[in-house]
């Protein structure tokens, strides 16, 4: 049996607008930004996307499912600046194939700074989650599928999650196949999905690259890879970005053709079908215990934290951003929290990444900043602002129980 | 393969980055084992010379050609021709030279009794600067009529009129090298004389070198090059060993003093005016900060008294030119070099910042800013902008860390070498054509 397990990771961070060391006011977030960029991939990606699924959906009759995992930031941005694609992803919810999943809701990367802060924004997604579309996810994925063996208990212990999604990558399979589900160590009820990576990015950035010896990449092509893991493997697992479709590979490349094809060209095979996380776990035993020891993640070829935590600007910048947590809490005050939650974003500390950098490569083409020095500049000043705006509030507070 | 060099300044000679890059392109070339003869229009005082040995002095009519060698370059044969020709004079200070260099003479013979109509030395140099290139011209002439090479190659406009008259006469191409333009030294205030001649010179040449496409750009577009015939080959950086100049007594500032380092010629292209409202916006938002500005020009008055005007002239140290030791040492010190130049074609000093390990901050519009990502780069005229990015080093350490790291790893791969490659490449190309 092969079962094709898509995933769909859904995200556009707050984008900060430019803020000197100058600036005094308490707006951090470039709403002009923001609310272009998000309509201009709602345009391109999420609207036309979505509408295809929901035809696949239907005219498949339920055999074609996929999941998403939408974050609390990006949700909130749909809200403010193009509420229509949250009806538009609820008709998907309403068809019982589309399964959404749990993660931090602000995107973050506190599972490695706060763990208190971790299990909050997990609780936060849940709920809105829960109250737009009307389920409860009971499968994990942390940013950037960042995981190790730690993290696996650490959402065990939530004992509300059945599953947890990571990279398959070559140095935590070994020789292992990413093709079954396997089982983290020392869990009871978590179980655990890895990618597989190389039909993955053959999607998701090898797609249109006419280099590539696959070039053009045809849904009947894909769908016969998929069934060469029949008999060796039970899942083939497809996680990406969701902005992979009309965005990161543009219409005129072809990739609606290939997404509006592939079900047939899957389910022609008798033994293959389509499965949300959820139910790869129901219907799959776990072959073994893979131990990952040290961490891995999605992104670059590195598959590790490099990306966020690579120099000493991004460490910095992390650690004074959850060096706040005592006084945000103490302050209660819930624009403090929030402005303080959405400077967690990871994508704040992708932005300072100067690996490549001299090469200009993919993490330029994400970037709105002209330098990782310029965005360090920029967040540093607003969180500074924040931490003005903190003891402000302290001491205020204080005031009023002293008086 | 021959090269008749013409040039205006070598190091030890020198007032600004034309002689740097004229000191490291014609070392890397002798390396790469091209000959050399370098025409300088420069007198050689022989108490500077230390590290420069001297062949043959001759004197001729022209003037007293003096030939020297550095042992460092065992290619190249310097020719130097008297003359007072320095590259970033204007024509009223070569003026006030000539005057000058009149009265000692007169005092000279008048004391020795020598009643002649004229002194014999001034015949030496011209009464003002543009004939006083031509007459350059005319001794380049002399001197490579004598020589046998291959091509000739002239750096910047004073030496493009002897550079045109020694290929015209010799038959040989002629490359002319772009380290700056009238417009990058004057802006729009352009001095017509010089502007023609940097024309002439251009159009004279089989093929024209510029250090960046930013120049580049203002070659096509100021003086109606062709794009097929602008070469751009980027300057370089010796690398140096650094760390062994002695310790600087801090004075004036105190050891928990930042240091926002300015070096260069104080002139309008360098943009000081910047540099001094960009320091008044720091030092509102922090105290303990010290502006340092190494270098002369004919704005450093103006300056100083700009300085004084806003308030900051107890924040703001002037130092001078400085020389050797002492830019080392000063590079020690400063916690960020800012080039705030309004137009620069290149710009050699950060480059040697960042071999200093010291983090840059340069404008957007200077040929330097094509070549360097692990810098700050703003707009010169963006004073806020400047003044955020100079605060933001000095209040957030990781950002000076990160900077110094990865820029003094980037700009090892700027090498001379590659520049003298690119030449060697010109040169073929025009030696076949021609």
């Amino acid at each position: 049996m092969s079962s094709v397990c898509f995933y769909f990771q859904v995200h556009q961070p707050f984008r900060l607008r430019h803020y000197t060391v100058f600036d005094r006011t308490p707006h951090y977030f470039d709403e002009f930004k923001n609310a272009s960029i998000c309509r201009k991939v709602a345009n391109k990606c999420y609207l036309p996307t979505n509408r295809l699924l929901l035809k696949l959906i239907r005219k498949f009759g339920g055999q074609f499912r996929v999941s998403f995992s939408v974050t609390g930031v990006l949700l909130e941005q749909f809200h403010k600046y193009c509420p229509e694609v949250i009806s538009t992803f609820d008709a998907l919810a309403q068809t019982g194939c589309v399964e959404f999943l749990a993660e931090t809701y602000y995107h973050s990367l506190s599972y490695l700074y706060s763990r208190s802060e971790f299990a909050d924004q997990i609780l936060k997604h849940i709920e809105m989650i829960e109250q737009l579309f009307g389920q409860t996810p009971r499968i994990f994925r942390n940013t950037e599928l960042i995981y190790n063996n730690d993290l696996a208990r650490t959402i065990n212990a939530m004992d509300r999650f059945d599953g947890i999604l990571a990279e398959g990558a070559d140095h935590v399979l070994a020789d292992r196949s990413p093709n079954f589900v396997y089982q983290p160590p020392d869990c009871d009820r978590t179980r655990l999905l890895l990618k597989n990576y190389r039909l993955s990015d053959d999607i998701a950035f090898r797609f249109s690259n006419r280099q590539w010896k696959e070039f053009p990449l045809m849904a009947d092509k894909f769908a016969r890879w998929i069934n060469h893991v029949n008999g060796n493997g039970n899942v083939v697992n497809l996680f990406m970005d969701y902005e992979t479709f009309g965005e990161h590979q543009w219409e005129d490349t072809g990739i609606f053709d290939f997404l509006s094809h592939l079900p047939y060209e899957v389910l022609k095979h008798p033994d293959n079908n389509f499965l949300t996380p959820s139910e790869v776990v129901e219907r799959y035993q776990p072959v073994e215990v893979v131990d990952v020891p040290h961490i891995v993640s999605w992104a670059d070829t590195e598959r590790d934290l490099s990306a966020w935590l690579g120099n000493a600007m991004q460490s910095n910048a992390l650690h004074e951003v959850y060096r706040l947590e005592g006084l945000i809490k103490q302050a209660q005050n819930e624009h403090l929290t929030a402005d303080w939650r959405r400077l967690q974003t990871s994508d704040h500390f992708y932005y300072m990444c100067t690996k490549y950098f001299s090469d200009g490569d993919v993490h330029k083409y994400f970037n709105p900043y002209d330098s990782p020095y310029d965005s360090y500049i920029n967040y540093m000043n607003v969180l500074s602002d924040l931490r003005k705006r903190c003891l402000a509030s302290a001491s205020g507070s204080a005031a009023l129980t002293s008086a | 393969m021959k090269v008749f060099m013409l040039g205006w300044e070598f190091p030890p000679f020198i007032s600004g980055g034309l002689g740097t890059a004229c000191y490291g392109l014609t070392k890397a070339m002798s390396n790469l084992g091209i000959e050399v003869l370098f025409a300088l229009p420069k007198p050689v005082e022989a108490s500077h010379a230390t590290h420069v040995r001297m062949l043959t002095p001759k004197p001729t009519p022209s003037g007293t050609e003096i030939e020297y060698a550095y042992d460092e370059m065992r290619n190249v044969r310097f020719l130097a021709i008297e003359s007072m020709l320095s590259p970033y004079d204007v024509p009223q200070q070569y003026h006030e030279k000539f005057e000058a260099v009149i009265r000692t003479k007169r005092q000279v013979e008048s004391a020795a009794g020598g009643a002649e109509d004229q002194a014999p030395g001034i015949t030496h140099y011209a009464g003002d600067m543009f004939t006083e290139v031509h007459r350059y011209a005319n001794a380049a002439v002399k001197l490579a009529m004598e020589e046998d090479f291959d091509v000739v190659h002239a750096h910047d406009w004073m030496t493009y009129p002897a550079g045109n008259a020694v290929a015209a006469v010799t038959g040989r191409p002629l490359v002319v090298h772009v380290h700056s333009t009238e417009f990058d030294r004057s802006g729009e205030h352009v001095n017509q004389m010089i502007y023609d001649i940097e024309r002439r010179g251009m159009h004279a040449a089989d093929r024209i070198i510029a250090v960046s496409h930013l120049t580049r750009n203002i070659i096509i577009s100021r003086y109606g090059i062709t794009g097929d015939k602008v070469e751009v080959v980027y300057n370089g950086v010796e690398r140096n060993g650094n760390g062994d100049a002695a310790f600087m007594p801090r004075s004036g500032i105190g050891s928990e003093e930042k240091i926002v380092l300015f070096l260069g010629r104080i002139t309008m292209q360098k943009g000081p005016e910047y540099f001094l409202m960009a320091a008044k916006k720091v030092l509102d938002e922090m105290e303990n900060v010290k502006f340092v500005m190494a270098g002369s020009g004919d704005m450093m008055h103006r300056t100083i008294e700009m300085a004084a005007e806003m308030g900051i002239g107890h924040k703001v140290l002037f130092t001078g030119f400085l020389r050797g030791d002492d830019v080392e040492r000063v590079y020690q010190m400063a916690d960020l070099y800012v080039m705030p130049s309004v137009s620069e074609p290149f710009g050699i000093a950060p480059l040697e910042a960042l071999n200093h390990d010291v983090p840059v901050l340069i404008s957007k519009q200077s040929g330097v800013a094509e070549v360097l990502t692990h810098v700050l780069k703003v707009d010169f005229w963006d004073v806020n902008e400047m003044a955020n990015k100079i605060a933001a080093v000095l209040k957030y350490p990781p950002l000076q860390l990160t900077l110094r790291e990865h820029g003094n790893f980037e700009v090892r791969r700027l090498r001379w070498q590659d520049a003298a490659e690119r030449c060697a490449r010109v040169y073929s190309d025009v030696m076949v054509h021609v």
